[in-house]
């Protein structure tokens, strides 16, 4: 459009698929495509398939069906150690026997890098990872954090354009998790390369990633940026898996203009229509409980409906309140702690509110 | 310090132990030891003749005292039955002695004394005129003594008192001990080069086959080692099963089956296979602790699986390496039963020397100090080990 040569993008997942016994499909059918320069996360429950897709990439498995190119050329039949693709392990997979300065050398001597360049190159990737004067410790003197910074500076440090890291930070503590995240986003971001990373963790796909791709039963559900998957999940699994939902079933009356009306336990719910679900589908109705608003007075939202309140825990700076309404008893609503939240105790009953387009109307997911 | 409540109790629980392991391997042990280097045996039964012998030059016969005390003490070790233990060493130094001094103890006690023991012997028997009968008898009444040793080592003391080589034909042990530790290291490679693979295999498949490959490499470990190497003597010997499969399929002609037995050959293939799961469990524990992310780590890095193999696994399978080839090669350098069953006469070790000397010859000095030796060699390998590679970094299994 600007003249610009169109280049394919860096990564492409066509139509692959994945068995071990034939019989049971690990990965089917995926396609996906990722863009110079994106960090992309592959989430999804453990045995979804998204380790598989990574090792597929780097070569450690091959696709039982299907294709992968690496920028627009088939990479079928290259070994891993030809990808020139940098790797971080879950269990940072540190050469123990090796010092740390010895680690990161190891890709620069298989490469056959003379001795003052990289020198200087680890000295580089030391200082990149924030551990400079480590090089002369062994992996084993080095704590959990520190040991994976040092694993993903040797991923880094023969120069890739694509790195890999499975659940890189997955067995770290809370604080160091967050710490580290921050460190691989500003890594990644300064040397402007592309990462396809692998987590269960929610919450690390969406502060990290530019996109995510949330994986279950060997299929990507949905591919978007962290605030689309939040905002506008397109199934029902995505609507659970990220952040909280409430998911009422019911079955769609009528659609108008992106509008659907929908029948939950003999009460109307106006609902945003999600996908090309007909009239008189089964249908769940997402609502993100901190959209719910609870309220004495009435014809404030398109959406309201009368409810007992169940339970109520305090949790800071929200309360979280569980409703009985619309045939469950364990509706969620977020109530923020500012002055005025009402007062209400277990056992009243309340109004609760939601706006139409807060609320979605997916598929069902029995297929 | 006192010892008290739960703490003399542990002590005490353990003093079953110390006792068992005193009464079973350190007394014996240094019993044994001791016969290497200490033998009272013909100072105690000679003591007179000996004192006698004291400031004898050892040129022609010793003085008449020397004669009267021998002719004293030799009737009354024979009826006391100790003349045995003074016999044999003094045989080993001088043969033939056994017989001179048997029958002179026989002898002196019909014989009237006629005012010259000297004459009365060497009438009984003229050995008694010459120097090295005496020199024999003071020699062997030395209570310490590192004759054996030198006999073990291939030396011998000279006429002048300096110590040299023996003569080439009679040098036996030297050549014995080298051949032994020379096989010992064969075995040992040999089960390296086997096992390792083996191990590897082991290590990395999936739990089902890994427990019935480690199945298979511990059945035969179980299995009496008697049978195991009767096993290979069906399989080598002449009339044996690859004999006749090879005669059969025309590859030998029958006038020349192969000689795979009683010899070197037959020692060899047996010790392997005998030796081989004290490799193998070794190697299989410390292979088993090494991620098998490492050699995915090494071949993401740009490393092929050469390279991968020599810079990141060989390195990290080092000390199950020297464990593993610590065991066998001590266990070879020892090994007595196989070699006997299997190793002819080109295919024995030290080991049934030293059993021929404890057994037939009843030379226990000897066989102490050739077991000494051993014991020493093996130290010695032990220390270089842990200088090289530190014993720390051993893994046993």
């Amino acid at each position: 459009m600007n003249g610009k040569k169109i280049l394919p993008p860096h990564i492409e997942y066509i139509s692959v698929r994945k068995t071990y016994d034939r019989s049971n499909w690990v990965v089917r059918d995926l396609d996906l495509h990722v863009q110079r320069g994106e960090f992309l996360t592959l989430l999804g429950p453990s045995g979804s398939g998204k380790t598989t897709c990574l090792m597929m990439l780097a070569g450690f498995e091959a696709p039982s069906a299907g294709e992968i190119r690496i920028n627009g050329a088939p990479v079928g039949g290259l070994p891993p150690d030809k990808r020139g693709i940098g790797v971080v392990f879950q269990n940072y997979a540190l050469f123990p026997h090796m010092t740390v300065g010895g680690n990161l050398a190891f890709p620069l001597e298989v490469r056959g890098m003379a001795a003052p360049e990289r020198q200087e190159r680890v000295e580089r990737a030391l200082a990149l990872v924030r551990m400079e004067g480590f090089g002369d410790r062994r992996p084993g003197q080095l704590s959990g954090g520190q040991q994976q910074r040092i694993a993903i500076a040797r991923a880094l440090v023969f120069e890739p354009e694509l790195v890999l890291m499975d659940e890189p930070l997955g067995a770290l503590d809370r604080r160091l998790r967050e710490e580290l995240q921050y460190e691989i986003r500003r890594i990644q971001r300064q040397l402007g390369v592309t990462v396809v990373y692998v987590t269960h963790d929610q919450q690390e796909a969406m502060a990290m990633s530019d996109r995510v791709a949330v994986f279950q039963a060997g299929r990507i559900e949905q591919v978007a940026a962290p605030e689309v998957l939040y905002e506008e999940p397109q199934r029902a699994f995505v609507a659970s898996f990220i952040g909280e939902n409430n998911l009422l079933p019911g079955r769609v009356l009528s659609i108008n203009r992106g509008v659907c009306a929908v029948e939950v336990d003999g009460r109307q719910i106006e609902a945003a229509h999600v996908g090309d679900l007909p009239v008189g589908a089964d249908t769940l109705v997402a609502i993100r409980p901190e959209r719910v608003t609870i309220s004495h007075e009435a014809g404030r939202f398109a959406n309201e409906h009368e409810a007992t309140v169940e339970d109520i825990s305090f949790l800071g700076d929200h309360l979280r309140v569980r409703l009985s309404v619309c045939g469950t008893s364990s509706f969620i609503a977020k109530i923020p702690n500012i002055v005025g939240h009402g007062g209400i105790l277990p056992g009243d009953l309340v109004r609760v509110g939601w706006a139409t387009l807060d609320c979605r109307a997916l598929e069902a997911e029995s297929k | 310090m006192r010892l008290r409540g739960p703490r003399a109790t542990a002590v005490a629980l353990t003093l079953p132990l110390l006792a068992f392991i005193a009464a079973s391997f350190v007394a014996p042990l240094g019993t044994l030891l001791s016969k290497s280097a200490y033998e009272p045996n013909v100072a105690n039964i000679l003591p007179r003749t000996l004192a006698a012998l004291d400031g004898w030059s050892g040129d022609g016969p010793p003085a008449e005292a020397a004669f009267a005390a021998i002719a004293e003490e030799l009737p009354k070790a024979r009826q006391e039955r100790t003349l045995v233990r003074v016999a044999g060493p003094v045989n080993r130094l001088k043969s033939g002695m056994r017989r001179v001094l048997t029958r002179t103890a026989r002898q002196v006690e019909t014989t009237e004394f006629a005012g010259s023991w000297r004459e009365a012997l060497i009438g009984i028997n003229p050995a008694w005129e010459e120097p090295d009968t005496w020199l024999a008898i003071q020699a062997a009444g030395t209570r310490f003594t590192l004759r054996h040793y030198l006999q073990a080592l291939d030396l011998e003391r000279r006429p002048d008192g300096s110590i040299g080589l023996q003569p080439e034909e009679s040098r036996i042990y030297m050549p014995l001990l080298w051949r032994t530790l020379l096989v010992s290291l064969g075995v040992t490679l040999l089960c390296l080069a086997i096992g390792y693979p083996i191990a590897h295999l082991i290590a990395t498949s999936p739990p089902k086959r890994s427990n019935l490959l480690l199945l298979m490499v511990l059945v035969p470990f179980w299995t009496s080692l008697l049978v195991r190497t009767t096993a290979w003597i069906v399989l080598l010997q002449r009339q044996g099963v690859i004999n006749s499969l090879l005669v059969a399929l025309g590859l030998t002609p029958d006038s020349e089956r192969l000689e795979m037995i009683y010899n070197m050959t037959g020692t060899f293939t047996a010790m392997t296979h005998v030796l081989l799961p004290f490799m193998v469990l070794p190697l299989y524990s410390v292979m088993r602790s090494i991620p098998p992310t490492h050699m995915a780590a090494a071949a993401s890095l740009g490393a092929n699986p050469v390279q991968g193999f020599i810079r990141v696994y060989l390195p990290q399978t080092l000390p199950g390496i020297g464990a593993g080839g610590l065991l066998v090669f001590i266990l070879a350098i020892g090994y007595y039963i196989t070699p006997a069953l299997v190793g002819g006469r080109s295919g024995q070790l030290i080991s049934n020397m030293i059993a021929y000397h404890v057994q037939t010859s009843l030379n226990w000095g000897l066989a102490a100090a050739l077991s000494s030796i051993l014991l020493v060699a093996v130290l010695g390998l032990y220390l270089i080990y842990s200088r090289l590679i530190g014993i720390d970094r051993m893994r046993l299994g």
